[in-house]
């Protein structure tokens, strides 16, 4: 047996990524701009070392548990000293095979993806930084290190999605995560002050022992829980703050492969996993994490159904399926929610690789010009099978294992939510294949001269790869392996893989995610049933799901009515406009009509800021006496 | 009298009149700036040669030698310096005058120094006098009509202002029949009955003190000179008075209400402070969204950073102490927004004088144009906005955890909701940078003093960052060595 592995080892693994970094933007970029492939092969380099590492991690935490790595004193604050420190844990080794081992395949994906690029150079010193972010965000041990690496990866998903910032919709969309997901910092960065106010640490471990302790509890919990949980809520995109997710398919189709299954919206999910005793211990922000899972998962779902882009179906299943972990938190624990984590970001990947492969020929997104392209590109068309199979959770494919421990937990915690949860089933199944059908199957669409053809080698391979994991990544968990590993139940036997359909769940489960096929398979590929008359039928549905419910528009409102109270003159400004993104126009008007009202008082006269200092003086006895005669 | 204490300054006197003198001989102008940063450098080194006496004083006690007074002497060398480099390029629009402009540069900030060591109300007065008649002059030193309107208007608020201030240090003078810092405490300890409303004079004298000193460090309501004189003046000396100058006023903040009023009077001034701060950085911010001109802008972010650095002095207890990290908090922050703001202002410097303007529609395409001085901005707004992996963010946090310490919850929320507004208008100026059109394709060269001054800020950011120990444990020893 192998010593346990060396603690600079987990240091390497989230240093390597950002030192790559470093080489492409002070050396490759200013000095061999001639040679761009050299960037792209670093990052390979940098992100398979880490894969490897991470691989070496979680086995030593296999055999010999978590490991103890040294702590750095980074900086003290009164009596509170913060440390650098590593938490090498279950939780982060499986999280760290996950992140790496994704990004390295988008990575390969690339090279041949973002050819000809004239951000070649670029895109790869971010896709680095995004990916030792994140990493290093996992390996966090406290939770002022952890804000830091979260805030990174805030900023390298906005510098990601506007990668092509010439685009006006890539700029506004890169705008909107920003400012979107940052009001759950806000809520996340309250929550960590409080925390400390509480209890005067940011170590993690320290505060699972408190909470475990019940030192932490009661209302103060709870409160704290939840502004942690709005953190989440923003990077993981549920709702009400999932509108920025969408809007994110402007940056790479391999960003979005990358954003989507391991690296931004994960960390939410993560976070959640990562301070789990701190929400076991109150019941109330286990039902707030439960009820917005569920809730998420259906309105997600349904959004999910109209969509013509590729990418935002996609995108909409993504949040839909973050709803489920969310859910799979709330209502039992940490090992299913991880556990769909895990195998959610092999299918995830590869169904965007597969749509990115898919434009890469067609050059669109739009279902509408698509079709027929089963048998131009066979690799990708059953590596999509594969993945959609899987999200829609058919037995024995990873999805139907992962989705399958949710619905059991919620059927005995939650039950509304399990019914939710079963209609999301039905959905899900349907737009997959909806996706499927529209763009495989049937005739080409898209104009007579299109030279349909396979993407190169490089793309094929890492989508193959991650069909295999989409096949496999779920029996990690038939005899309970995984979870036990994550600390929850108990291990059994194999013969589970057959046994589960001893009880009724999972049958119905399976009938319903058929069902939705089938329904797919009827209105888009044999077309017995049109698809128009359903959509006429239903038309008040369909437009609240095509027009998402209108949260765009809501989000305007909202802060129009703030404008109304801060300056009214600008409302007639804004209905004219008409900003898309209302809920950052709106708010940025909003606050610039108050700053205009303040700026007119600034009028350069200086009589009146001489008055201003003696103004001053005068409210500020006046308040004293003030206090002195009614307060004090 | 041992007068090698006063060797720092002495040596940023006599450079002065070098400076000067020199101007009259030499052809070439450039060799001033380096004799200036040369007598900068030694004065520097005479501080350092001080550090760690324990604490000695000169002329009956007006002139403190003690950590606190060191570090500010070495603080506002290392900004001067960095004005010096700043100037370089920009001195010639006005080349016949350099030597003089150099000359007022030490000058003023010869009188920081001593307004940081004085330990006296009426030096105190006189030094921050000798700061200010230099920076009049050096804010209408471009004589166009913009900066002589500045110059003019901080010449008369600044007069209004020190009335102001001097005002309260009579009646402070007529509460305790004390001038020394540490006297005036005794004696108010003796004479103090009940809270301050019950003894209206001294009351009074406090707030007046707070609004003259409160001009000088642009707290709101005695801000309104700033935007426009920020606007107006030369821009290496817009740096060094959002800099050097707000430092200088804090430091006399410290100094006479740590030290005169930090008994039980501590309740009601750090309240006047809360508040203020509150209001400074609310203000500040939500003005800055709605600039279109830069250097505007941060007149308005220096105006809201005021009101950060005031949580500082709002998180106070009656016994100061180290453990009490209201001020160590203030000092670091201090250091920390001095890097950030001058790096700032040296690129802004670097860009607006090639562009010449100082629109931020102007800064439109730099990412391409100059990509490192638009990445050494950017990495200089995301410390303002106070984001890792920059020396703001660490700034922030100490700040917002001493208030939450204090029981100020409330501030801090007021000032975590700022932090989020002020992301607004910092990325704006780097999306336009990065991400929209360059107007032309022409290059942004920069000299190489520029260069070194905007390397060494940013150098200062990262590393107070990643080894902010040294730093810290400095500005524990300079609250320290407060009496």
């Amino acid at each position: 047996m192998l010593d346990q592995v060396p603690y600079q080892a987990a240091w390497a693994i989230f240093l390597l990524p950002l030192f790559s970094f470093v080489i492409i933007s002070f050396l490759l970029r200013p000095f061999f701009n001639h040679q761009p492939k050299l960037s792209g092969q670093v990052t390979m380099a940098a992100i398979g070392l880490s894969f490897l590492l991470s691989v070496w991690v979680l086995w030593s935490v296999i055999t010999q548990g978590a490991l103890s790595i040294p702590e750095v004193t980074w900086v003290v604050i009164g009596d509170t000293t913060i440390k650098l420190g590593l938490m090498v844990d279950p939780l982060a080794a499986v999280m760290l095979i996950i992140v790496t081992l994704v990004s390295l395949m988008i990575q390969i994906y690339s090279q041949a993806y973002m050819d000809k690029d004239p951000g070649y150079c670029r895109y790869f010193a971010f896709m680095s930084l995004f990916t030792g972010s994140m990493l290093g965000l996992v390996l966090a041990d406290n939770l002022v290190q952890l804000y830091v690496f979260w805030e990174l990866v805030g900023l390298c998903s906005y510098l990601l999605i506007g990668f092509w910032f010439y685009r006006p919709a890539a700029a506004a969309a890169a705008k909107k995560a920003f400012i979107v997901t940052r009001v759950g910092d806000f809520g996340f960065l309250v929550a960590i002050l409080f925390l400390y106010s509480r209890t005067g640490t940011f170590d993690i471990a320290t505060l699972h022992h408190l909470a475990v302790a019940g030192v932490l509890s009661g209302t103060a919990l709870t409160w704290a829980a939840i502004g942690i949980f709005a953190g989440a809520v923003g990077k993981s995109a549920q709702f009400p703050l999932h509108t920025w997710l969408p809007d994110a398919m402007e940056g790479p189709t391999p960003v979005s492969a990358l954003i989507h299954a391991a690296t931004m919206v994960a960390a939410g999910v993560f976070l959640v996993a990562r301070l789990f005793p701190l929400f076991a211990h109150s019941p109330q922000a286990m039902t707030t994490v439960a009820i917005i899972g569920g809730f998420t998962a259906i309105f997600a779902a349904s959004m999910g159904l109209v969509m013509n882009d590729v990418k935002r179906v996609l995108a909409y299943s993504t949040i839909s399926q973050l709803g489920y972990m969310m859910l799979g938190l709330g209502a039992f624990g940490l090992a299913p929610a991880i556990f769909h984590l895990f195998n959610h970001a092999f299918f995830k990947a590869l169904l965007f690789l597969g749509a990115g492969s898919v434009s890469h020929t067609t050059g669109t997104f739009d279902m509408r010009e698509m079709g027929g392209l089963g048998k131009a590109m066979p690799w990708t068309y059953a590596t999509f099978l594969i993945a959609s199979l899987s999200i829609a959770g058919i037995w024995p494919l990873s999805g139907f294992w992962s989705k399958d421990e949710i619905l059991t937990s919620a059927w005995g915690e939650q039950r509304i939510m399990f019914y939710l949860a079963m209609i999301t089933v039905f959905m899900t199944a349907f737009y997959m294949f909806r996706v499927l059908f529209l763009t495989f199957g049937g005739e080409y669409r898209g104009g007579q001269h299109a030279h349909l053809h396979e993407s190169p080698k490089v793309m094929v391979v890492p989508m193959v790869v991650l069909s295999i994991l989409a096949v496999g990544s779920g029996w990690l968990n038939i005899t309970g392996r995984f979870g036990h590993f994550l600390g929850e139940g108990a291990i059994g036997g194999w013969e589970h893989i057959f046994t589960i359909f001893a009880h009724p769940l999972p049958w119905i489960s399976l009938i319903v995610a058929i069902l939705g096929i089938l329904l797919a398979y009827m209105m888009y590929s044999t077309k017995r049933l049109s698809a128009q008359a359903i959509g006429q039928r239903f038309s008040p549905f369909y437009t609240l799901f095509s027009k998402k419910y209108w949260f765009d528009e809501l989000y305007e409102q909202i802060f129009v009515v703030r404008i109304l109270v801060d300056g009214l003159f600008r409302v007639l400004h804004l209905f004219d406009s008409r900003a898309v993104d209302g809920a950052v126009n709106g708010m940025a008007e909003g606050t610039i009509a108050a700053g205009s009202c303040i700026r007119k008082a600034q009028t350069g006269q200086l009589q009146l800021y001489g008055l201003a200092i003696i103004i001053g003086v005068i409210i500020i006895t006046g308040s004293f006496l003030g206090i002195h005669f009614w307060g004090g | 009298m041992n007068y090698y204490l006063l060797a720092p300054e002495i040596c940023l006197l006599c450079t002065a009149f070098v400076v000067v003198l020199a101007d009259l001989f030499l052809q070439q102008k450039r060799i001033l700036a380096a004799v200036g940063i040369v007598g900068l450098v030694v004065s520097m080194g005479l501080s350092l040669s001080l550090w760690g006496n324990g604490g000695e004083t000169l002329f009956d006690g007006m002139l403190a030698v003690d950590e606190f007074a060191l570090f500010f002497k070495l603080f506002f060398s290392v900004a001067a310096i960095l004005v010096i480099l700043a100037s370089t390029d920009y001195v010639l629009r006005f080349p016949r005058f350099q030597g003089e402009y150099y000359a007022l540069v030490l000058l003023s900030t010869l009188g920081m120094m001593l307004m940081a060591a004085t330990r006296e109300l009426i030096s105190i007065y006189i030094a921050l006098e000798l700061t200010s008649i230099s920076l009049y002059v050096l804010v209408g030193f471009l004589k166009d009509p913009k900066s002589t309107e500045a110059g003019l208007k901080y010449l008369l608020l600044g007069a209004v202002a020190s009335a102001v201030l001097l005002y309260g240090m009579a009646l402070v003078f007529g509460f305790s029949g004390q001038t020394h810092l540490e006297a005036i405490a005794t004696s108010i300890e003796a004479q103090l009955v009940g809270r301050a409303w019950d003894n209206p004079g001294l009351l009074l004298g406090l707030i007046l003190l707070v609004a003259g000193l409160g001009f000088k460090i642009a707290a709101v309501p005695f801000q309104m000179w700033a935007p426009d004189v920020y606007e107006g003046a030369p821009t290496p000396i817009t740096a060094y008075l959002s800099v050097a100058s707000k430092a200088a006023g804090f430091a006399v903040i410290l100094n006479v209400f740590l030290i005169a009023f930090g008994t039980d009077l501590c309740f009601d001034w750090a309240m006047i402070f809360a508040v203020l701060s509150a209001i400074s950085m609310t203000l500040g911010n939500v003005v800055a969204i709605s600039q279109t001109n830069i250097k505007r802008m941060l007149a308005y972010s220096s105006i809201a950073h005021a009101g950060y650095l005031m949580i500082g002095l709002a998180a106070v207890t009656k016994a100061t102490s180290v453990a009490d990290f209201g001020p160590t908090g203030l000092i670091f922050f201090l250091l920390s927004y001095a890097v950030t703001n001058l790096g700032a202002f040296i690129a802004i410097i670097a860009i607006s004088d090639k562009i010449d303007s100082d629109l931020i529609d102007d800064y439109s395409g730099m990412g391409r144009r100059a990509p490192l001085l638009a990445l050494a901005l950017t990495v200089c707004l995301v410390s303002l906005t106070g984001l890792p992996p920059t020396a703001g963010f660490l700034a922030k946090l100490y700040i917002f955890n001493a208030a939450v310490h204090h029981g100020l919850t409330w501030l801090m929320i007021v000032a975590v909701i700022n932090t989020v507004i002020s992301a607004y208008y910092y990325f704006r100026v780097a999306k336009t940078m990065w991400l929209g059109a360059p107007i032309s394709e022409q290059g942004i060269p920069s000299s190489r003093p520029l260069r070194a001054g905007l390397s060494i800020a940013c150098l200062g950011i990262l590393v107070i960052f990643f080894m902010p120990g040294p730093f810290l444990n400095i500005a524990q020893t300079v609250v320290g060595a407060l009496p």
